[in-house]
């Protein structure tokens, strides 16, 4: 047992911290989010060029052979300054989706593209009636000469509308919430048939719905047999923005107490009220927690045993799920009405912990599996 | 970073497990497995049995009789111990008692009273909290009061847990009633419990149980060579005493044992038809429970580690954490298991049960212990600095509010 950090990731964790706090200042970041694209695409270079992109992507493939731990670390200092840029979805879905799925040639075609920034993916799997049930998949994939053709439509698919390629979800046999019967593709953003309208979702962030036509697609992976993988590729997710919503939870309880310490009511710092000290004694509580469930999600993401994976990683998602809005609540309630506008930054941090919440299976959703797991 | 343990400390924890499973005698298995406290009698049979192991003393440098084992070797063992559930070591004597005389000792002080507190020779009783004192101590008020080669002391001691057990006291007194700061004339002073002069008489818990009292000193004379660190120093003493390593403070594993617990009768009662281990909403309580115990383990951890990266020296102020969610998850589950327990768990029936010990038994033998468990751990969020303490603690050593 060890929760030391190596060298190479101090390194890491520091020259990501001096990047960001010197490019992703909140109002930097308010006009990233005013531009079209909703994020930077010189930043992403700079990602590329510092190995963040590369992180988790073998050394073979041009990557830097991380592993969880670092993405963790990463994934906390993208929290702390809420980065808007698809890494999330190409990097940490599409990619987990390359490496576990992927055929050599693919691999050895796609990832090297992924780690210098060239080639974005995104993970496209849920549907408009599918909620949180990887299993319920209406997207059919059918046989056409060589290749397949997809039709179906996808649903909030996390910068979908930036990605040059697409990881797809289709049924190949079976009929909705069957396990067996599912396949991945890759899908060409230009390809012809596939529709894709971009929106923002409530945090900012980029996703798009996606309308699939007899959309020409090559097969990830082996045919009926996806769903581990897109367990594993959701696991990947809750992992990394475990870590994401620590490092949210963190900045919004600094800006907390710097409230507490400088606004003055009755002429005193509200912090000199105990009922708001224990308040901010409780948001530190949940975040350690929180944080100690983080660490579990990282170290549980690549564990051989995959129902002990499950399990963890289910119980790092409600407890980080619980702490993220307990921290974020409060640090709304704890800034009162200045907390409520767009202009002041800890509604931006509260609204992202709420879309992550929402992306791979809230709180309940996990509660849920873990309570039929009691024995 | 790595969360696993190595493979030393696993086998230092299956080493542990076997240990217990094979030297804790019978029918104090029995009397843990049910719920119930150890008697006084179970709880120095089974230290005397760690001691002659060599584990009792299991936090105390080796010159005086520890093990010599790292800081997550002693949450390993606090841990099985908890769980078994076997009693557990008189914290009085081992984490409170102990490294203090390490720390601030006389060599005669050592010599004397460390392998009787390791053995359980003495019983040891902790006197701090007053009527007047409680999260305040400093503003305790006990005197004593030099004369010759005795201290003379008169005041009351209040939840003085075990004090009907014990022989000895360890207590803070006022030396020095004209100090400029309150903490500044408190001295630590060990008291012989036989010493005429002093009376202790029950305090009744709403468990029903005698643990608490209360104690008074009547012109008390007590040696000055049971004086520990220097006269007036005594705060610093408490202060050490109070932050010395906390790691067992969460008592995990017996919320761990309490959860199991439950679940083991859920089995066997039943709730609109079905066993109530099917029941949606009791098994999303117990997993609600797993999440937050699994969360403490590691933030448990985490402290462990950093205290002795630290070279076991600095007390983690995140070990409030520790005392907050512990004694939240130590209350959770125990209401977990009285609820469990249902109309069962609520007769009072101590005598009855005692009475009848010849008879088939009115209830099950799961359902005496479990309100009384209940009950008596609503102190655990009182004692050792109350949780909204804690919080205060939390706010001015991290967070400077």
């Amino acid at each position: 047992m060890d929760f030391d950090l190596t060298e190479d990731q101090r390194l890491l964790t520091d020259s990501v911290a001096r990047l960001l706090a010197d490019q992703y200042g909140f109002e930097q970041r308010k006009s990233l989010l005013k531009a079209p694209l909703g994020w930077s695409e010189r930043l992403w270079s700079q990602y590329a060029e510092l190995g963040l992109l590369g992180l988790p992507i073998p050394e073979e493939y041009g990557g830097f052979g991380g592993g969880p731990v670092d993405v963790m670390l990463l994934m906390q200092a993208f929290g702390r300054h809420l980065v808007l840029e698809p890494y999330l979805a190409s990097i940490v879905l599409g990619g987990t989706a390359l490496r576990l799925a992927g055929s050599a040639a693919q691999r050895d075609e796609l990832l090297p593209a992924l780690a210098d920034g060239t080639l974005k993916l995104a993970f496209a799997h849920g549907e408009r009636q599918s909620r949180y049930d990887l299993p319920d998949v209406l997207t059919t994939a059918r046989q056409d000469g060589g290749g397949w053709r997809l039709d179906g439509a996808k649903s909030v698919v996390l910068h979908g509308d930036c990605a040059d390629r697409l990881v797809v979800s289709a049924r190949t046999a079976g009929s909705r919430d069957e396990a067996a019967g599912i396949s991945l593709f890759l899908v060409d953003a230009e390809a012809s048939g596939l529709a894709r309208r971009g929106y923002a979702l409530r945090d900012g962030t980029r996703a798009a719905e996606l309308s699939l036509t007899g959309v020409p697609a090559e097969l990830l992976g082996e045919r009926d047999a996806a769903l581990p993988v897109i367990e594993r590729v959701i696991e990947a997710g809750i992992a990394a923005t475990a870590a994401e919503t620590i490092g949210a939870m963190e900045a919004m309880q600094a800006m907390t107490l710097d409230y507490l310490k400088t606004r003055q009511q009755f002429g005193r710092p509200i912090g000199d009220n105990q009922a708001l000290q224990h308040r901010s004694a409780e948001m530190m509580i949940a975040l350690e927690q929180g944080r100690s469930m983080a660490m579990l999600a990282a170290m549980s993401v690549d564990a051989p045993d995959a129902e002990e994976r499950a399990r963890s990683i289910a119980m790092a998602r409600v407890g980080v799920g619980q702490a993220g809005r307990f921290v974020s609540q409060n640090a709304v309630q704890l800034h009162g009405g200045i907390g409520m506008t767009d202009e002041y930054a800890v509604g931006h941090f509260f609204r992202r912990v709420m879309v992550i919440e929402h992306l791979f299976g809230d709180t309940a959703h996990h509660l849920d599996r873990l309570a039929d797991q009691v024995e | 970073m790595d969360l696993r343990f190595t493979p030393e400390e696993v086998a230092f924890r299956e080493e542990v497990r076997a240990f217990i499973r094979a030297n804790l005698p019978a029918d104090i298995r029995e009397r843990m497995r049910l719920g119930h406290k150890p008697t006084k009698q179970d709880t120095i049979t089974w230290q005397r049995i760690l001691n002659a192991r060599g584990w009792a003393a299991f936090s105390w440098p080796t010159e005086w009789g520890g093990p010599g084992w790292t800081a997550i070797q002693r949450m390993i063992f606090l841990e099985e111990n908890l769980q078994a559930p076997a009693p557990e070591l008189l914290s009085f004597n081992i984490t409170m008692l102990g490294p203090v005389l390490v720390e601030f000792g006389t060599e005669t002080q050592k010599r004397h009273f460390l392998p009787r507190a390791a053995n359980l020779d003495d019983w040891w009783c902790q006197g701090f909290s007053e009527p007047g004192a409680g999260s305040d101590l400093a503003s305790l008020r006990t005197a004593a009061v030099r004369d010759g080669d005795h201290y003379v002391v008169n005041g009351q001691k209040i939840w003085t847990s075990t004090a009907h057990n014990a022989d000895w006291c360890f207590c803070l007194v006022r030396t020095d009633p004209k100090a400029a700061k309150r903490q500044e004339g408190i001295s630590f002073l060990l008291i012989d419990l036989r010493t005429p002069g002093i009376e202790v008489r029950p305090i009744i818990s709403i468990d029903g149980s005698h643990h608490l009292n209360e104690v008074f000193f009547t012109d008390v004379r007590v040696p000055a060579e049971n004086l520990v660190g220097e006269e007036n120093k005594g705060w610093s003493v408490a202060k050490y005493l109070l932050g010395n390593e906390r790691t067992g403070i969460a008592r995990l594993g017996t919320s761990k044992a309490a959860v199991r617990r439950a679940k083991e009768v859920a089995r066997e009662v039943r709730t609109r038809g079905r066993p109530l281990i099917e029941d949606r909403a009791f098994r999303t309580r117990v997993a609600q429970l797993e999440v937050d115990m699994k969360a403490l383990e590691i933030t448990q951890l985490r402290v462990v580690s950093a205290f002795a990266k630290s070279g076991g020296k600095t007390p983690d102020p995140l070990s409030s954490v520790l005392k907050v969610k512990g004694t939240e998850l130590l209350q959770a589950s125990s209401e977990l298991v009285m609820d469990v327990g249902g109309p069962l768990a609520m007769p009072a029936w101590q005598q009855e049960l005692a009475a009848l010990a010849n008879e088939p038994a009115p209830i099950p033998d799961w359902a005496p212990a479990m309100a009384p468990a209940y009950l008596m751990l609503r102190a655990a969020s009182i004692y050792g600095g109350t949780n909204e303490i804690q919080k205060n603690i939390l706010n001015k050593a991290v967070l400077g509010l």
